[in-house]
């Protein structure tokens, strides 16, 4: 394969593994926001390159629904979310960020520990580009036992999915379905947590997790 | 009849799929539940023409004889369900709990679900099976959060949130599953079609299946509702409508379970895969263990029945990780005589809670004697779900135990412990429930009986006779499930 290719690919990959650190140590809203349409615009451009690189036109599709619906209107509809619903503009951390971090880079070596031996018949680039979206995917998982509040746990899914996004374009010649359907089921996924947004607001004053658990029913 | 084979699969697929759509525009609730349990009795009745006629597998869809049951089962409980759902929903709606207007979606919902759970268990494409089990969480979630609680709400929130981390660690699994595939039979479709997958498996990257099996047993798993997993399953069950409880427990932590199975099939043929039983078996094992000590500490009736779930989920997972013929069969038994038994307790549960007006247990007492038909409609039940002979749950555990006591005496020993555990919390509750002085409100029931005891008597008679034809046939699926 041609060596730039190769490079980009691998810059653009290891790019978003150092934005989901970005992810991990903001601890405000907006911040946040703005920090998860740069995460989806780096999956989005990534996506694209492999399109370009593998001549495989139906990738461009995903990489326009990445960028238009994630590192758009999503970003944006959260803004609107968080002004309209005055929610606390600053993230509550149950962890300290050194901690959280030290914890990331773990995780980022044992994904490369795990990922680079066991696919080595798979090729350079799926083998790297397969350690980096399974780090993406288990920092994703860390910011969202890390952090307490309802926004927060759901960027950390959106960057999940990016994660899933890069990893099944990766995989070569791995039929559309799969990746349209990735896509469509953000979209299913946020009008969920929109409705639940908008109703856990409508009942709490709080969109902090903990509130829901002091209101838990019916155990005792 | 066989010219119209290959269009079975899309019409068990398009009857719910056309009945979402016009449910969600008709406003007569009434007609509504009529409409909701006409569709689900025609997707039953196209599906049980699957067992004369077997379409061509597709890109797709399949139908083989691994899925053939699981749709029977999923499209009759569903039937038996909505049956429930009508009267259950009537009173819902006299009692003001639940909006005229939040009713269509619900019944939308509910022929979406079984849309989706059918999906699941059709397609004949890991990746489209995804999605579909994808969809059916989704379709769960909202009607978890249904009565909008504060209660209700967390519980759909924690069920959304562990689903989703769940789902998203099964499709990593898939597409390493993919991976490995593609090596072996080339790029497109063919490497992600459950037909070709199991007959290709030989040829596949061990490695690559075992680290995509951690992921699929992990995300499939969370759905599957195993311990240390299985957070969300008691507050979705207790928090939802009950109809939803009886469709989450009886259908779809099968359909999820059927998942896994599937891709057992596929490391099982691979002779340098590491053998999935074990994990299994000890997944299996600790869920049975962990909900047997937990039921001592319920107080509310339908989260009792929920761990309950993932004591027989842990059951059936254990037997199929054991695998072998005998311990295979006796698990597709357990597995279908639990939806059966299970939904049908949730049915009583519904109505009880209805009449009572409160889940908690410490407030309903003496129904045997305040409501006779659905107190002693729980206490078969309840005897008929802890396998006293001589119900079909009793032969199928029974199996499961001595097949597994002439490989493993220990792992026996284990699961007796925990079903013993689970016979002394269930019976010391039931006994509040059921006997002694009645307690509480005193409404007279209209309940719809017919679901209820044409699913008890189902695995009563199952326990005394299976036809032989029956026999071999889920003798045949248990070697093929390896």
């Amino acid at each position: 394969m041609d060596r730039l290719a190769l490079d980009v690919a691998h810059l653009l990959a290891g790019g978003l593994v150092l934005v989901s650190f970005m992810l991990l140590y903001q601890d405000r809203m907006f911040g946040l926001i703005n920090i998860f349409a740069l995460h989806a615009l780096v999956v989005s451009l990534s996506v694209a390159w492999q399109a370009h690189i593998q001549s495989a036109p139906h990738l461009y599709i995903t990489a326009a629904i990445a960028l238009v619906v994630k590192a758009l209107i999503i970003p944006v509809a959260l803004h609107h979310i968080v002004v309209r619903l005055g929610i606390h503009r600053a993230i509550e951390t149950v962890v300290g960020i050194g901690q959280t971090m030290l914890a990331g880079i773990g995780l980022v070596a044992l994904s490369i520990l795990v990922m680079l031996p066991i696919s080595a018949e798979a090729g350079t680039l799926t083998r790297e580009d397969l350690a980096f979206s399974l780090s993406v995917i288990l920092l994703g998982l860390l910011m969202m036992i890390s952090r307490r509040n309802a926004v927060s746990q759901v960027i950390g899914f959106m960057s999940i999915e990016n994660g899933l996004i890069l990893a099944a374009t990766a995989a070569k010649g791995m039929p559309l379905v799969v990746e349209i359907s990735v896509a469509f089921s953000i979209i299913l996924a946020l009008t969920v947590i929109g409705i639940f947004l908008f109703r856990i607001r409508e009942r709490f004053d709080t969109m902090d997790i903990h509130a829901l658990d002091r209101s838990r029913g019916g155990q005792q | 009849m066989t010219e119209y084979g290959p269009l079975l699969p899309g019409v068990i697929l398009l009857v719910p799929a056309a009945s979402a759509a016009l449910l969600a525009l008709l406003r007569d609730h009434r007609l509504a539940g009529q409409l909701n349990a006409l569709a689900s009795f025609a997707t039953f009745l196209v599906s049980t023409s699957l067992f004369f006629t077997r379409p061509e597998p597709g890109p797709y869809l399949i139908v083989d004889d691994v899925n053939v049951v699981f749709i029977v089962l999923t499209t009759f409980v569903a039937f038996t369900t909505s049956v429930f759902s009508a009267s259950y929903i009537a009173h819902e709606l006299e009692s003001g709990r639940l909006a005229p207007t939040y009713l269509r979606f619900y019944h939308a919902m509910y022929q979406m679900l079984m849309f989706a759970m059918n999906l699941a268990l059709l397609s004949n494409n890991v990746g489209l099976m995804w999605v579909a089990i994808e969809l059916a969480t989704l379709t769960t979630v909202l009607m978890v959060g249904l009565y909008r609680t504060p209660a209700a709400l967390e519980a759909a929130w924690k069920y959304f949130i562990l689903g989703s981390v769940g789902i998203a660690l099964a499709l990593f699994g898939t597409i390493l599953v993919y991976l490995a595939a593609r090596s072996a039979v080339g790029e497109g479709l063919d490497a992600m079609a459950w037909n070709v997958l199991v007959r290709e498996a030989p040829r596949f990257d061990p490695h690559l299946l075992n680290l995509a099996f951690a992921f699929l047993l992990l995300g499939y798993g969370t759905k599957v509702g195993l311990v240390p997993l299985h957070a969300w399953l008691p507050d979705a069950h207790a928090e939802g409508p009950t109809p939803i409880s009886a469709v989450l427990s009886g259908l779809l932590l099968n359909v999820a379970l059927f998942a896994v199975l599937r891709f057992k099939m596929v490391m099982s043929a691979n002779p340098g895969a590491l053998a999935p039983g074990p994990l299994m078996v000890s997944l299996g094992l600790v869920s049975v263990l962990f909900a047997s000590f937990m039921l001592y500490r319920r107080f509310d009736i339908k989260r009792m029945f929920a761990y309950s779930s993932i004591e027989h989920m842990g059951i059936i997972t254990f037997a199929f990780g054991m695998g072998g013929p005998l311990a295979n069969f006796a698990g597709l038994l357990h597995m279908i005589y639990h939806s059966l038994t299970k939904s049908a307790i949730f049915f009583a549960v519904g109505h009880i809670a209805q009449i009572k007006g409160t889940q908690r247990m410490a407030d309903i007492r003496g129904l045997t004697v305040s409501h006779p038909l659905l107190g002693w409609g729980l206490v078969l039940g309840v005897m008929t779900i802890l396998g006293l002979p001589p119900t079909g749950i009793f032969m199928s555990e029974f199996l499961i135990i001595t097949s597994t006591f002439a490989r493993a005496p220990a792992l026996a020993i284990a699961l007796g412990l925990g079903l013993l555990v689970t016979l002394g919390a269930l019976l010391a509750r039931l006994n509040g429930l059921a006997f002694g002085e009645p307690h509480g409100t005193d409404a007279p029931s209209r309940a719809s009986y017919v679901p209820l005891f044409a699913h008890l008597v189902l695995v009563l008679a199952a326990g005394i006779y299976i036809p032989p034809a029956l026999v071999a046939w889920f003798q045949y699926v248990a070697g093929l499930l390896g």
